[in-house]
């Protein structure tokens, strides 16, 4: 044998192996709470393969990924409960088995069936949901006080707010101050949610993404944080219990994120076991308690596995009330979107 | 080596340059400057000739005032950070004897070896009123309440200045240890002082180095969404904010592009400004 083969043998060896390598990764297009190894390694324990997490951040840039990515490149996309639809309409998700998934088991408000399927088909499932609502410290401000939205961003804590820097949600609860239902957000309510945002800004230290919300408020730069909830304060709870939060009488924004199915991927079974994971009791208990950030199971059944300190920091025992008092928050059209997003960076820009 | 060997020799070397420019600048630009007037549809990108992207850039109070404060904070940075590194490159060159001048030069951009991002949420803990600054100030009685630092303009352009005044500090040493001591010679010969000596002597044939810095220092500052962001507390909008919006939730590409085209007309009148008026060529 010459060295020529030698080295064409070892070359196609290599190939060979690199591919059957490949084969057993699975790629997911993700949020931080699912970069998080005690999520990930059970499921690369039990089905022997590497899953490769990418994050992002806001539902055009996972778009835009996609759409920059060869077919069959990504497998598994997490992504924002309201952009469902936008996903399926571009026919990047494969529609999902209902049987197989356990939505019997979830909190009834979270299924969502409404925004995770497109004419009667299933896309996605929904994993995770939390609130978008008033964080504070309670050392510092009067807890009665949070209780109305009016009164969080009032002169008397002007200075010490800071705003969380995604205007959909933000929006959701200027409108819940003033009485309109984020579900019937138009671009008439436009008017009257502007000058609540404007209050909202003018009294706000800073509009802040989630790292710097949590610094802010972790170290005093701010007392409360607009927007803000459990996904803020949860990982903190330990080393500062006196930041919490609270929802407001006029009630809360309600966040949701949802997991599906790429229709590109070359290993839909295994995307499939992936995302079946993910919303079981055991999936649902690790990425309820993240490292990145906590957020209540769609899976009631994880309830089983939470220890009773992990489901006391969740507020699992309040999540009825909780669950009839917050509206999901808002899903505009395209149309509407722009308008919303122009008021919001008018108001940053005051 | 005939003359045609020489050509082609030439072009070898620098095609590698060439290829690289055209395939990671020149076509993206293109690509950029096709999309920004391309336009969305509902959520569908539809290309063409379409001036809306420009027309609403042209409308939109929020953008104007994004402009303005990007302009505003990259022309105090870049003057704050020439005004403290001169100086600083000045000591290195002429003060710090020759075998400790690369030290001292590793030691003025030690920063630069900790990420940019770490760096900003350093700095905002030791501006937060709770933070470093604030409780030495009232440690020594200067002030008796923490005063707002952190989430301002001030925190922006004190972070922006701490990585610029590296980069100025080198730009400007390397022009100022060319300079002959000659020419300092020949001005004390003449009765200089020196002050006119650094004013009509020095001063003059650094400029091409100020120059240099200066426009890296506005070119990579009125592109930057970390700082104005991490600092700012997103309390003034500055250009990549507003570009980053776009992409964020709705991928309007257009838009952001027509944005991204307004940033690289800015940054082209300021090198024409430098290389005019301070023959930035002669560097």
């Amino acid at each position: 044998m010459t060295k020529r083969t030698v080295a064409l043998l070892g070359g196609t060896a290599i190939s060979l192996f690199g591919a059957a390598a490949n084969a057993q990764e699975l790629n997911a297009l993700v949020w931080c709470d699912h970069t998080d190894d005690a999520l990930i390694q059970p499921f690369e324990e039990e089905f022997g393969v590497t899953v490769n997490v990418r994050e992002y951040e806001g539902t055009g840039a996972a778009l835009a990924l996609l759409e920059q990515s060869r077919p069959g490149d990504w497998d598994v996309l997490v992504i924002d409960g309201i952009d469902v639809f936008r996903a399926a309409e571009s026919g990047l998700l494969a529609p999902l088995p209902d049987d197989q998934l356990p939505t019997a088991d979830f909190f009834p408000e979270i299924v969502m069936a409404e925004n995770n399927t497109l004419d009667g088909v299933t896309y996605a499932v929904t994993e995770k949901f939390g609130y978008n609502t008033i964080s504070y410290n309670s050392e510092k401000v009067d807890a009665a006080d949070m209780q109305d939205l009016s009164t969080v961003w009032s002169e008397k804590y002007a200075g010490r707010i800071s705003i969380y820097d995604y205007y959909l949600p933000v929006m959701g609860l200027a409108a819940l101050a003033e009485g309109v239902a984020t579900a019937d957000i138009d671009a008439g309510s436009l008017d009257t949610i502007g000058p609540v945002l404007s209050q909202m800004r003018s009294s706000a230290a800073s509009v802040a993404g989630v790292v710097a919300a949590q610094t802010a408020l972790a170290t005093g730069e701010v007392d409360i944080v607009v927007g803000g909830g459990e996904w803020l304060t949860a990982v903190l709870a330990e080393e500062q219990p006196e930041l919490t939060w609270t929802i407001p009488d006029q009630g809360a924004v309600r966040w949701t994120q949802s997991i599906g199915v790429l229709a590109d991927s070359e290993q839909p079974d295994l995307a499939l076991e992936f995302v079946k994971y993910i919303v079981s009791p055991e999936g649902q208990a690790r990425l309820a308690t993240s490292a990145c950030f906590w957020g209540m199971p769609a899976n009631s059944a994880a309830g089983e596995i939470l220890t009773d300190d992990q489901k006391s920091v969740l507020r699992w025992d309040d999540q009825t009330d909780y669950l009839t008092r917050t509206q999901l928050y808002p899903a505009p059209d395209a149309d509407l979107d722009i308008e919303m997003q122009d008021l919001w960076l008018d108001t940053l820009s005051q | 080596m005939n003359a045609g060997t020489g050509t082609k020799l030439g072009w070898g070397f620098v095609a590698p340059a060439l290829l690289w420019t055209l395939a990671f600048f020149i076509v993206p630009f293109l690509v950029m400057g096709a999309m920004s007037f391309a336009t969305l549809e509902g959520r569908s990108l539809v290309w063409g000739l379409h001036l809306d992207n420009y027309i609403e850039l042209a409308t939109r109070a929020y953008l104007w005032r994004a402009i303005l404060v990007s302009l505003e904070i990259t022309v105090t940075v870049t003057i704050v950070s020439v005004v403290l590194a001169y100086p600083l490159a000045a000591i290195i060159a002429f003060r710090v004897p020759p075998q400790w001048q690369r030290l001292a030069l590793l030691l003025a951009i030690l920063p630069f070896w900790t990420s940019y991002v770490v760096r900003s949420y350093a700095w905002l803990l030791v501006l937060a009123r709770e933070g470093l600054i604030n409780q030495a100030l009232m440690n020594v009685g200067l002030i008796v309440e923490p005063i707002t630092l952190a989430n301002t303009r001030f925190a922006t352009v004190t972070g922006f200045v701490h990585f610029f005044v590296m980069l100025l500090t080198l730009t400007i040493y390397a022009n100022l240890v060319q300079l002959s001591p000659n020419y300092r010679r020949a001005a004390a010969d003449l009765g200089a002082n020196a002050v006119q000596t650094f004013r009509h002597v020095i001063l003059p044939l650094t400029l091409p180095g100020i120059a240099t810095g200066a426009f890296l220092t506005f070119v990579l500052c009125i592109g930057d969404y970390v700082t104005p962001q991490v600092l700012g507390g997103n309390n003034e909008l500055t250009m990549p904010q507003v570009i980053m919006v776009q992409l964020g939730r709705r991928a309007d590409f257009p838009l952001a592009s027509a944005l991204a085209i307004v940033m690289m007309a800015i940054v082209t009148l300021a090198y024409l400004a430098s290389a005019r008026w301070l023959r930035l060529d002669r560097v």
